[in-house]
């Protein structure tokens, strides 16, 4: 290590800063301790480094990935509502509607150790263990046909696989494929044949968020309107609610900023349907397990035929830390550490029960 | 309260309203057309009688009420969960070339999360002589640039890709901002561990739950990459990382890695999710483009577009737009109003900064008929923005990403405007 503070030497050399090798160094920041680089550095590269120690088979894979993973990507890795498939697609690259999955597309292996162990569950990362990590990806090597059901996955066969696809990529040819192809003098006059005529509308797909009138969200007011001057449109936070009784209603606002968290599985409000998780109508002050359809976890189901109430206590208790108010739950969120988070977001739902 | 606004009503008076339509010269619908004197002339506004708001009403303001049409805007059904999401720019309501924090669109993968300055940690380690670990208040003490760049999502148009879908630039061409950032040089901080010799790529990682990783290949880290502290002037929103981000000039979105926690320098690529599962381009042999980093020039005319029509009527319009490029500078960018048949060049206003977003206007006289409006930029290498269908006959229709073909607008005569594609 060396650490020379020569600022005044570096400045009075006038280095050209284009060749940075010629860079003096600052002496700022300090040395990374081993505990700390085996902490934050997860990264696992194509041919194995960064592996840590560990194995796993497919069957206890099997059981992790339902109990962690098949909320969001089904029980077979076919991928619930949008959530990504991880299995199947041979053959689909080049169709329409390409099935792009582990087995299908994904060129390492190491890719998927690398994310699921840094990146997985969605909301409860960095909680798979590296034996789970070995395991849920031999089950995905399993549910894509690549291994049997006896497969044990480790750190020294690791590098053994190979993906289907791994010849599958190339680097950016832009420079060579495209550019000589556009890198020409424009034309200016008589370019294309006759006059234009439309071939594709986007109104006809009618897929553009609206404002109240119709038009796509976000056209601008007209300056001029006719009399009494400009028309405000009301951001959709201002509507005013109605004076009642009922819950505050800055908490009840901010309870729906903090429910995006849950919505990308809980659905609530009219018309609410059981999603990746149950909607959540209903259930404060209701007894637990009771949204019509929905497929509990065991553990919830029988907290449900114990007597379980989702009153204001419980569901702080719960979304304090899911995983230790219900062990065994299904919902892979890892919980709202705020207290007003809480709190906002019971007073939130509160409004969808009766 | 002593002075009474004056309430006189306007005495209408004929001769005004004749002069006022022969000295126009035109028909437009045009407050100069009022049939008598304008009251918010001569008539005394409360506005101009009594106080505003003090000093200090809003310590950090925020835009007025009469603009709050001017925001981000998501569309719901293209993601699964909100946190793990984009939203787009409202760039149909801009002007200049600068995008405000506030509604520069964003993108997630597990939200936006709170990381304050104190703890902040960033630490670079692997291939480099000594791993090192940095405080906010370290790199404040590395020397400062000062760099002017876009930021586009490589999926920035996807949605279009297969034909006309959504109805305004905010939507087709919004998944982009440009700001004016302060920080270091990554290539300072890379000298500071010292990279070994056989360290080729760099992989940088954020602080969040989805610790979005992606690989730089040395050069370019050690080129313009940068370090970014500041945006706009101001410390970085928290949705765009703060307290710091990767700034990668030119290069996809998903690069700028937000609440920069790691770099790590390697022999080779880590070919993280992000980068082989996402982010490649598949080709219509069924092989997929990867490192597909640059954004290539780009152009699109942001007024009119569909969420702006013409209210005005026929007469002179003002047409503008923005270009960028992720090879450099914005040479020229060329308009059609038929739809590609025949070009004028548009002015360039302002600076043309190296890959930042370059306004553009063109001046014209609309005669009220219905317009197909397209732009198209030139960059300093001389690549001219491709129309869609040549991108697609080289790229099929399956990729995603790097749409950067011309847009047509429709503009009927009625002044409304639609997104469409046309032969």
């Amino acid at each position: 290590m060396s650490k020379s503070r020569n600022l005044l030497i570096a400045s009075a050399l006038v280095t050209t800063l284009a060749t940075p090798a010629l860079a003096e160094q600052l002496g700022l920041g300090r040395p990374a301790l081993p505990e700390e680089i085996a902490a934050w550095d997860v990264a696992v590269l194509p041919d194995g480094q960064g592996l840590p120690e560990g194995s796993g088979d497919v069957l206890t894979g099997e059981e992790v990935f339902a109990e962690k993973c098949a909320a969001c990507h089904g029980e077979f890795a076919e991928g619930l509502d949008s959530w990504p498939v991880l299995a199947g697609g041979e053959g689909t690259l080049t169709d329409r509607r390409p099935v792009k999955t582990v087995g299908s597309y994904w060129p390492h292996l190491s890719t998927v150790f690398d994310y699921v162990h840094r990146s997985m569950p969605f909301g409860s990362a960095q909680t798979i263990s590296a034996d789970e990590t070995y395991a849920i990806t031999a089950f995905l090597l399993y549910s894509n046909g690549m291994v049997e059901d006896d497969f044990v996955l480790s750190k020294d066969n690791f590098t053994e696989i190979t993906m289907p696809n791994a010849d599958g990529f190339y680097p950016d040819d832009r420079a060579e494929v495209e550019y000589p192809l556009f890198r020409v003098v424009a034309c200016m006059e008589n370019c294309t044949e006759g006059a234009a005529t439309v071939t594709k509308k986007a109104s006809d797909l009618k897929v553009t968020p609206t404002d109240p009138d119709g038009k796509p969200a976000g056209t601008l007011p007209v300056i001029l309107a006719a009399a009494g001057g400009e028309t405000v449109v009301p951001a959709s936070a201002d509507v005013e609610a109605p004076a009642s009784e009922g819950p505050d209603p800055a908490l009840v606002a901010a309870g729906e900023k903090v429910f995006k968290k849950c919505s990308a599985c809980h659905k609530v409000g009219d018309g609410a349907k059981n999603a990746v998780g149950p909607t959540l109508n209903n259930m404060l002050g209701h007894p637990a397990g009771k949204a019509e359809g929905f497929k509990y976890s065991k553990p919830l189901q029988d907290m449900a035929a114990g007597g379980l109430i989702w009153d204001e206590a419980a569901l702080h208790s719960f979304l304090e830390s899911p995983k230790g108010f219900i062990k065994g739950t299904k919902m892979a969120f890892a919980g709202l550490k705020k207290e007003e988070d809480r709190a906002a977001v019971i007073a939130y739902l509160a409004t969808f029960s009766q | 309260m002593t002075d009474e606004p004056k309430t006189t009503s306007p005495t209408r008076r004929a001769f005004l309203h004749g002069t006022a339509a022969a000295g126009a010269g035109i028909l437009a619908a045009s407050a100069a057309q009022a049939e008598g004197p304008d009251p918010l002339i001569t008539e005394v506004q409360e506005w101009a009688a009594s106080f505003g708001d003090p000093v200090d009403a809003a310590p950090y303001g925020t835009p007025i009420r009469f603009e709050s049409h001017v925001v981000r805007r998501n569309v719901e059904w293209l993601t699964e969960s909100p946190v793990s999401s984009i939203n787009f720019t409202p760039i149909h309501a801009l002007e200049g070339t600068i995008t405000p924090q506030g509604c520069a669109f964003e993108r997630h993968h597990s939200g936006a999360i709170e990381l304050s300055k104190s703890d902040y940690r960033l630490m670079i380690n692997g291939l480099v002589d000594t791993p090192l670990v940095f405080t906010f208040e370290d790199l404040l003490r590395f020397p400062r640039h000062v760099t002017t760049a876009f930021c586009e999502c490589a999926a920035n148009g996807g949605m279009e890709w297969g034909g006309a879908q959504l109805e305004g630039c905010q939507f087709t061409q919004g998944m982009i901002h440009n700001m004016e950032y302060t920080g270091v040089m990554l290539r300072d901080i890379l000298a500071e561990a010292g990279v070994q010799p056989e360290g080729k790529w760099i992989f940088v990682e954020g602080a969040d739950a989805s610790s979005n990783g992606r690989s730089i290949p040395l050069e370019k880290a050690m080129d313009d990459v940068m370090i970014a502290l500041f945006a706009n002037g101001e410390a970085l929103r928290k949705e765009h990382g703060y307290p710091v981000r990767l700034v990668v000039p030119g290069w996809e979105g998903n690069m700028w890695v937000k609440w920069l926690r790691r770099i790590g320098v390697y022999d080779q690529a880590v070919d993280g999710r992000e980068e082989t599962s996402k982010y490649t381009d598949l080709m219509p042999d069924g092989r997929a483009r990867k490192y597909t980093w640059v954004m290539d020039a780009k152009s699109v005319i942001t007024s009119p577009s569909p969420q702006v029509p013409i209210r005005h009527g026929k007469g002179p319009l003002v047409l503008s737009g923005l270009a960028w490029s992720g090879n450099g500078r914005i040479t020229g960018v060329d308009i059609s109003i038929d739809g590609g048949r025949n070009w004028q060049p548009a002015r360039i206003s302002g600076d043309a900064k190296p890959k930042a977003l370059t306004r553009f206007h063109l001046d014209i006289d609309w005669t009220g008929e219905e317009l197909f409006l397209q732009s198209r930029a030139t960059d300093e290498t001389g690549y001219v923005q491709p129309t869609k269908n040549a991108l697609r006959e080289i790229r099929g229709l399956n990729t995603v990403y790097h749409n950067n073909g011309i847009q047509t607008w429709w503009v009927k005569a009625d002044g409304e405007v639609e997104n469409v594609e046309i032969a």
